[in-house]
């Protein structure tokens, strides 16, 4: 294994190195742990998550995701792949959808997360999660949280005239349309194959909204 | 309860809940992220310890050593487990693979460690650390060229299809030879991968020697018992609970490395212990649906007539494994008096081959029903009218069998007729919509219903409340609701009075979840189980049983009206039965059927393939949800078009293992790939299948859609591709002239 300076990486440059490229090849084996000899490397973040201020000590390999699931035990967001190819760790933070899995918890100091858990309730559903429910939006319900966080995500960014590959004219306002629609989401994978009902509960919320 | 004799009149035929579009009664969890999936149960046991699994990094060989020192020595480790510890352990129910223990490595990513640590990352560091030293062998790898050793197998998929290793009805070479018109042809399907969202998972905890699984599994008995036999313990000893499933497909139908390695982990922990398959672990570590090379013939007269009709199908599996029984559709779908279908296997080292969502079928139907548009087009028949006119009412092999019911011909006609089948150009390659040629294809689907003995347990107590415990699951299927309109109609409620309870393997043993045949077999079960309950609630109140209506929370027997809580003022009353099944499968066939209908258009440049419209019509039985039923067919329809267009494992022929092996390179379809589908249920009951007068349709959304779209991209581009997927390379060259 090349050593690219193993004994001279001071703990700190193995956390800037971990959030830097987390999978880089060749990282010397103590760092791909992110230990130094008396354990992993800790970090403090604070963030808003679903509008409550939270404090937590990490490890700083944990992801965004990891953080929610396992510390504070917001498991709404699901981990289907870890690798960022299915969305349904999907988080709504500072306003853009995000896969939680690509992202480490102590880089999203003073962020603002919002995870399905803090769209609705099942006493108090948010309008997109009621959409889903009507149009049967879903089957097994595991990647569910991440499409409805996208799918609000989405209709936000068509409000906000944010064009897309499928967008003809980039000068114009782009619609809530089912091309539209479907391109977007489409880094949410579902396996059930709901598409069809998905598209059709955002279209019924977007016209609500329009 | 036997099951016996054609249903009679019974009060599902009130149809107050059953057969209405139901949302479904967990939406309001899934949907809101609190539906707890097997990785996140924080709450049943303290104290849990974090797994990570390590797969074999060759396909085939032995372990000489491995090097776990850095390992153990890793912050927050609590144990290193490997596959050098311990004995090669038991096969559980339909495992071909042993999932642990012992040198030998069978398959590439075969499970040979496990790290249990304090946190998740510390596990997964510590694993990184692990220096296995292999003694590979050269493996199999190549289906191909491993076909021409292939050897006749006979076998039963266990999901509702089989054959002996060479089935024949009259004389087949004979007819095929005097056949007007032939055709003899060979497809092939490629490896696939369930690909299933939620990956495996596991928690487990010991308390003595008594073992929980909180796990994700389709099967809770099959289960717990292979869980047993595995781990040499009894079976009451072991729990497994499974309330909610994120996808399974078939990948989850038996058990799997992360349940034994946790229950493992767990004992050499000292602590529960939680652990999932990575995503680039479970292609290569679990089961897949195995590649195919079917050779189809079919003969027939002049005017359409099937003399003869083969169709063999060689795959390939591990040593003891199954094939894959793709021909078993052909003994029953078409008329014909000359039959010979045959299934080969090739011995292969590639990971196991197993059941993947209508296991025969999905792959079988994709060649055979191309086969039938390729024989029409011979014939100078329109396709829809060539399938209607060798439809058969009997098993053509055994015409004393006739069929429950079969409208085939409904599905087909009223299909064509909503999808403007009669605007399709029979010539191909003649519409042009722009840059796109367009075309429609049609295909019959069809898939076996199963009966299987199913039990539930229900309870009422002094508020009228039903609660119903079954361990069958929901693995997206609807079950939950089906359940709980089962429950409403024959106990004379509403849905909020009942509440559902699945999963788990404390409770009566279910169908479970697999070859379609959950809806119909567990809700039977849990009717069972309610015509027990009403005897006792009328008992209790009493009234004659036979007399007694239930009917709006309240019991009535003549001008009498009870709330039906009143029987349970006393005390709970709970009552515990099962659906059973006499000889109604063998002196009927039962089956479902579908008439699939797409349109596509091919980029005339590029030869990118588009579903523009898709169809299926279909008749099994009565609906019980006509909602989730509906997304049921819609999601086979999805998954036939990854089959048809670009699911394919990709082989590594030299080092034994499929490539792809995540959801990046491994392509389903998604949001963008997907139009909007429709699905239209034929209005009809079958008395033969149950009480419930119900089939499936979990799985006939998938049988016969790769084809129909196959046949679409032939109508829009007269190219027949006969290997899928049917990717734009295989097109390219042979597109007509763009101008």
């Amino acid at each position: 294994m090349p050593n690219f300076g193993e004994i001279e990486l001071s703990r700190r440059d193995v956390v800037a190195g971990a959030a830097a490229c987390a999978a880089a090849t060749g990282v010397p084996s103590s760092a791909r742990a992110g230990t130094g000899p008396e354990g992993p490397v800790m970090a403090k973040v604070s963030l808003t998550v679903n509008g409550e201020r939270r404090e937590l000590e990490l490890d700083t390999r944990t992801s965004l995701l990891d953080a929610a699931r396992e510390h504070l035990r917001l498991t709404g967001s699901k981990k289907g792949c870890d690798h960022g190819q299915c969305g349904a760790c999907t988080m709504i933070v500072d306003g853009r959808r995000i896969n939680s899995c690509l992202t480490l918890a102590v880089m999203h100091q003073d962020s603002e997360v919002v995870t399905i858990e803090g769209l609705g309730d099942p006493r108090g559903l948010h309008p997109m999660q009621a959409a889903f429910i009507k149009h049967d939006g879903y089957q097994c319900g595991y990647c569910t949280p991440g499409q409805i966080c996208s799918g609000v995500a989405v209709l936000a960014e068509i409000k906000a005239g944010i064009p897309s590959h499928v967008s003809a004219d980039l000068n114009a306002r782009p619609e809530a349309t089912p091309a539209e629609i479907r391109e977007r989401m489409s880094g949410n994978l579902c396996r059930c194959g709901a598409y069809s009902n998905i598209v059709e509960a955002m279209t019924e919320i977007a016209g609500r909204q329009a | 309860m036997k099951f016996e004799t054609p249903a009679g009149q019974n009060p599902i035929d009130q149809l107050k809940v059953v057969g209405r579009s139901t949302d479904r009664i967990d939406g309001k969890y899934k949907t809101t992220g609190t539906a707890p999936y097997a990785y996140e149960r924080h709450d049943v046991v303290p104290n849990q310890a974090y797994g990570y699994v390590l797969g074999a990094g060759i396909a085939k060989g032995r372990l000489r050593g491995m090097d776990v020192a850095a390992a153990w020595k890793a912050p927050g480790v609590l144990a290193v487990l490997t596959t050098l510890d311990i004995p090669k352990l038991g096969l559980g129910k339909m495992n071909t693979a042993n999932l642990f223990g012992g040198a030998e490595v069978q398959h590439y990513h075969q499970a040979i460690a496990v790290v249990v640590a304090e946190t998740f990352e510390q596990a997964r560091a510590a694993s990184f650390l692990i220096r296995p030293d292999y003694a590979p062998e050269d493996g199999r790898f190549d289906l191909a060229a491993e076909a021409r050793s292939a050897k006749p197998v006979g076998a039963d998929s266990a999901e509702g299809s089989g054959g002996g290793p060479e089935d024949r009805v009259g004389d087949f070479e004979g007819a095929f030879a005097a056949a007007a018109v032939k055709l003899d042809e060979t497809y092939t399907t490629p490896d696939e991968t369930h690909a299933m969202l939620e990956p495996h998972a596991t928690i487990a905890a010991w308390q003595g020697d008594r073992l929980t699984l909180w796990t994700s599994n389709q099967m809770i008995a099959w289960s717990k018992g292979s869980v047993a036999k595995i781990l040499g313990i009894p079976p009451e000893n072991v729990r497994v609970d499974s309330p909610y499933i994120g996808g399974g497909f078939g990948a989850k139908l038996f058990v799997r490395a992360d349940a034994v390695i946790a229950a493992l982990a767990a004992k050499a922990a000292r602590r529960p212990v939680k652990l999932a398959l990575t995503r680039p672990l479970i292609a290569n570590n679990t089961t897949h649906r195995p590649a195919t090379i079917q050779r189809i013939r079919i003969g027939a007269t002049r005017d359409g007539t099937i003399t003869a009709i083969a169709h063999e199908s060689t795959s390939g599996n591990l040593p003891e494994g199954r094939p894959e029984t793709a021909v078993d559709q052909t003994k029953l779908l078409y008329a014909g008096a000359n039959r010979l279908t045959a299934m080969r296997l090739a011995r292969l080292d590639l990971p196991e081959g197993n059941a993947m969502r209508a296991p025969g079928e999905a792959p079988g139907l994709m060649a055979l029903e191309v086969a039938m548009d390729e024989m029409a087009e011979r014939l100078g028949l329109d396709p829809v009218a060539f399938r209607v006119k060798n439809d058969t009412q009997v098993d053509p092999g055994h015409p004393e069998r006739r069929f429950s019911h079969r409208d085939l011909v409904g599905c087909l006609r009223l299909g064509a007729e909503r999808f403007g089948w009669a605007r399709r150009s029979a010539k191909p390659g003649q519409v042009r919509d722009g840059q796109w040629l367009v075309g429609l294809g049609v295909a019959a689907g069809f898939r076996n219903n199963l009966l299987t003995k199913s039990a539930a347990r229900v309870r009422l107590d002094g508020r009228g409340i039903l609660t119903v415990e079954t361990d069958m699951t929901d693995i997206g299927t609807g079950s939950y609701t089906i359940i709980a309109q089962t429950v409403a109609e024959m106990m004379g409620v509403s849905l909020d009075q009942v509440v559902v309870r699945l999963g788990d393997s404390d409770f009566p043993a279910s169908a479970g979840s697999g070859g379609q045949w959950g809806a119909n077999n567990a809700t039977a079960g849990v009717y069972a189980a309610c015509v027990k309950l009403r005897e006792a609630v009328a008992q209790r109140l009493g009234v004659n049983s036979a007399d007694a209506a239930f009917a709006d929370g309240e019991v009535r027997a003549g001008n009498r009206g009870t709330p039906l809580a009143q029987a349970a003022a006393a005390g709970e009353l709970v009552a515990e039965d099962g659906i059973e099944y006499g000889d109604i499968a063998k002196s009927h066939q039962q089956s479902t059927f579908a008439g699939h209908f797409v349109e596509v258009g091919v980029d005339v440049d590029t030869a990118e393939v588009r579903v523009r419209r898709m169809l299926a019509v279909c008749a099994a039985g009565r609906i019980l949800n006509p909602k989730s039923a509906r997304s049921q067919v819609i999601g086979g329809m999805t998954m036939g078009v990854g089959s048809a267009l670009m699911e394919e494992l990709a082989v590594d022929k030299k080092r034994g293992f499929f490539v792809n092996h995540d959801l990046a390179t491994y392509e389903v379809p998604v949001h963008a790939d997907i139009p909007h589908q429709e699905v239209i249920f034929l209005d009809e009951v079958d008395p033969m299948s149950s009480p419930m007068k119900a089939k499936g349709v979990g799985e006939l959304g998938i049988c016969g859609v790769g084809a129909a779209l196959a046949n679409a991209v032939y109508n829009a581009t007269g190219v027949r591709v006969r290997d899928y997927p049917i990717t734009l390379d295989k097109l390219l060259d042979r597109l007509p002239d763009a101008a």
